[in-house]
């Protein structure tokens, strides 16, 4: 009887260990980054590091500024495309679709969240990016060429186009997803006392499902743009890498998981080097973290629990 | 009362700021079959569930008195909760089966407690299900799925999993409610059976199932203790004037 | 604008987007098929590069797919025997606790974490043990990974185990462990494997976490302590060479790839179905 007991307190206390040291992974990750990060950040000024172009790590120069408007250039512009047409498919599923077709479609949705990531670089350097080379960009170009944002000049396909399309596919599941659970978390009494006063379905929608549940469909685009955010291989196969400012979406671009990610290799026989480039990802890491506590800290409160 | 199987003194629960029993003190006879009884609300099933130390599985409940059972205070703190519960079955309102096969359900409580001898564990199954009166329903399908079951025949085998462990009491919270009437009045016979070898207290919502089972009867109002005695006294001379407005069906 | 129009314009607009996002799936999926299906054959999946590979020479992608195996086979494991307890205490053991929210939302936020991340921090420690890029180093950076994956997904399913089950199993004398493991664990089996199966197919199609910390090689895995291919990579780096012979064999790997990950999530949905017998409704 007693070694009963006894393997019970004895699994509560492994179990507890091994559930706060999970707890704690996230500022063990963020600690060891910041450790190594320290020394660039002690020898350069926080905003030459930040607002700076110049990038010549053998003459110890480190601007980020060009990498971190890559990044922006091509999660915003991801998240352009994906907003509208998430969020319109969200809705087609939780209020308008029958069973039988959420059945089908919600699967599908899934299987585009499990495509790893090279999978979809290798489909953007086969398919998009010869796509915009031979056809939007030229189209683009004869209509709306004359504003800089569209303009093609150094056309080569790979650009901030081609990364903001590949992401925004990796985006969908995510806004879709938790979209969905959001709406269906509103009470159909709201529903029918919409439609009781005589609104169609998608005024019901319009004027009242969306407003209960726009702290969580907010919560959801955060999330979506967090991983927009930090997504690194397929962005990186289609992006072209170049260090310039983007001006136009048919421009190369940079973003800073792709400058993690191309010089790894190098970074540790640069002095600074390796300082530099994890404290981008250190960077990356805090950014991310806070986007992700704010979405969750509203998902909880608008699902309850399950958030 | 002579020789009581359950004391309880001054038993006291809260759940959080709300109390749900107050002042709590009364006797429970051995070998009867005692229903509690009141509207719903009331701290019946909270009353029960003290009995067995399940109360305090709730987050936030404080729990203050005695519960003896032949004379010992389950809640004193070197007490083993887990050996008072091998005195104490409960059959919970819905039939709750454990994910696996009737035999191992049955077995279950057995194991757990160290029994690993085969032909013991086929005794002992063969034995509580026939007193929960499934064996011959269940006996040439012993190791399929408990989940397979109609309604009345998994609160059988819980009846049957809960008598296996050899409990002096037998707890029930309104185990017929979620029947239909022929399971519900098989249980019921069941129970009748039972009390020649084992206390059984009963929570009932029902009041002609109080009358047709219990040979003591308690009754709660809003957590408090208004009328308790033998059931023939009971329901024929209620001494308080709530005991004598519920029976009447006043609410 | 009058009501009805509206309804109608929106409705439309709804069916566009939902296809313009199924279709893309069929897109990706088309192209993967289409490009990778030729270039698959018996000698692809049974050889290991051989010299000149990468010039167009022979050989296979044997290398990937069983450093792949491994490394997310690792992770999973290791992630399993994290998970499990961490799902039950926080289910069984602690509840609602400000402990247990505190776990969750910074599991929740470690799932969010970009996997580069991962892989930069796998990196740095193995710089401070001393390590180098080996299948040891991969796997650590994978089970970071797969564990939020893993043990979010678990809570889910044992926290859908109902009370009054648990309570049963406490009412007949058992302590907390037992519960745990001999009614809580069976009742939610389903779920669980379907947990793993999930955080595996997440782990195994990940590159930016293997990329610093598990290198590559043309070889079979062959120690914890060396470096190891993974088909991520593999997909990467043949279709970063100059040769047409050798893209052609990236598209076959990512082909490789996506249906390893299409099998996995059909196991998922058929886990769901066949481990039910004992599972209560």
């Amino acid at each position: 009887m007693l070694t009963r007991s006894l393997k019970d307190r004895l699994a509560s206390r492994l179990m507890f260990l091994v559930t706060f040291s999970s707890s704690l992974i996230v500022f063990l990750i963020a600690l060891a980054l910041y450790v190594r990060a320290r020394p660039i950040l002690t020898a350069k000024p926080l905003g030459e590091l930040i607002f700076s172009s110049s990038w010549h790590p053998l003459k110890g120069e480190f601007g980020f500024y060009p990498f971190i408007l890559g990044t922006l250039w091509v999660t915003a512009l991801a998240m352009i495309i994906s907003i509208p047409l998430s969020l319109l498919t969200a809705i087609y599923l939780a209020e308008y679709a029958s069973t039988r077709v959420r059945g089908v479609v919600k699967p599908l949705i899934d299987l585009l969240a499990g495509i790893p990531s090279v999978v979809y670089g290798l489909w953007g350097v086969l398919a998009v990016v010869p796509l915009i080379r031979g056809y939007v960009a030229p189209l683009m170009g004869r209509s709306l060429g004359f504003i800089p944002l569209f303009s093609a000049e150094n056309l080569t396909g790979y650009s901030v186009l081609a990364g903001s399309i590949v992401l925004a596919l990796m985006v969908f599941p995510i806004i879709i997803s938790v979209t969905e659970e959001v709406f269906r978390s509103v009470p159909d009494g709201l529903r029918e006392a919409a439609l009781a006063l005589g609104a169609t379905r998608w005024q019901m929608v319009k004027h009242v499902v969306m407003r209960k549940a726009l702290p969580g469909v907010v919560a959801a685009i955060v999330l979506g743009f967090s991983r927009a955010f930090g997504e690194t291989m397929a962005v990186l196969m289609v992006v072209g890498n170049v260090s310039m400012i983007p001006s136009s979406i048919f421009d190369p671009a940079y973003p800073l998981t792709a400058l993690i990610a191309n010089n790894y290799g190098e970074m540790m026989s640069i002095p600074l080097y390796d300082s530099a480039l994890l404290g981008a990802g250190l960077f990356l890491l805090l950014m991310v973290l806070c986007f992700n506590i704010m979405a969750r800290i509203i998902l909880r409160r608008v699902l309850g629990e399950g958030g | 009362m002579a020789n009581p199987h359950i004391s309880v003194h001054n038993l006291n629960v809260f759940y959080g700021d709300r109390q749900a029993l107050k002042d709590l003190t009364v006797e429970i006879p051995e070998r009867q079959i005692t229903a509690i009884i009141g509207p719903s609300g009331c701290g019946k099933t909270t009353f029960l569930k003290s009995l067995n130390r399940l109360v305090e599985l709730l987050e936030g409940t404080k729990i203050s008195g005695q519960v003896l059972i032949r004379g010992l205070d389950i809640y004193r703190p070197d007490v083993d909760v887990t050996e008072i519960r091998k005195r104490i079955g409960l059959l919970s309102q819905t039939p709750q089966p454990l994910p696996m096969s009737i035999y191992d359900n049955v077995a279950f409580g057995p194991r757990l407690h160290g029994l690993k001898e085969r032909q013991e564990l086929d005794r002992i199954v063969e034995d509580h299900l026939r007193a929960a009166g499934l064996w011959d329903e269940v006996k040439d399908r012993l190791h399929a799925p408990a989940s397979r079951l109609s309604a009345g025949q998994q609160q059988r085998l819980c009846l049957a999993r809960g008598l296996a462990v050899e409990p002096e009491v037998l707890l029930g919270d309104e185990p017929t409610s979620a029947l239909d009437p022929i399971s519900a009045q098989h249980i019921e016979r069941r129970l009748l059976d039972l009390k020649e070898n084992y206390t059984i207290v009963i929570v009932t919502h029902i009041l002609r199932q109080a009358r047709r089972l219990a040979d003591y009867v308690i009754f709660l109002y809003l957590g408090e203790l208004v009328e308790h005695g033998p059931a023939a006294d009971f329901f024929n001379h209620p001494k308080e004037v709530r005991t004598r407005a519920y029976i009447r069906g006043d609410f | 604008m009058d009501k009805r129009k509206e309804e109608l314009i929106f409705q439309g607009l709804m069916i566009a987007s939902a296809l313009i996002v199924l279709g893309s799936l069929v897109f990706v999926l088309a192209v993967v098929v289409l490009k990778g299906l030729p270039a698959l054959n018996l000698a692809m999946l049974i050889q290991t590069p051989k010299g000149g590979y990468y010039l167009g020479g022979e050989g296979g992608i044997l290398n990937a797919i069983t450093g792949s195996l491994c490394l997310a086979g690792g992770a999973t494991l290791l992630a399993l025997l994290l998970s499990l307890p961490i799902a039950l205490f926080l289910q069984v053991y602690s509840g609602k606790s400000r402990f247990s929210e505190f776990t969750r939302l910074s599991l929740d936020v470690l799932w969010g974490v970009p996997s580069i991340v991962y892989g930069a921090f796998g990196f740095t420690i193995m710089v401070f043990l001393g390590v180098r890029a080996s299948l040891l180093g991969g796997v650590m950076a994978l089970t970071l990974l797969e564990l939020p994956i893993m043990s979010r997904a678990m809570e889910e399913v044992i926290s859908m185990v109902p009370f009054e089950l648990k309570e049963s199993a406490y009412a007949l004398g058992a302590t907390r462990l037992e519960t745990a493991m001999r009614v809580v664990v069976r009742q939610s089996l389903p779920g669980i494997l379907t947990a793993i199966l999930l955080a595996f197919g997440r782990g195994i199609g990940d590159a930016a976490s293997v990329l610093f910390t598990a290198g590559y090689t043309d070889s079979l895995p062959s120690s914890l302590f060396r470096p190891v291919a993974s088909l991520p990579l593999a997909v990467f780096f043949q279709l970063a060479t100059p040769f047409p012979e050798v893209q052609q064999r990236a598209y076959a790997s990512a082909l490789v790839l996506t249906i390893i990950v299409l099998l996995i999530s059909l196991g998922c949905r058929l886990v769901g179905g066949r481990f039910t017998a004992h599972v209560i409704r």
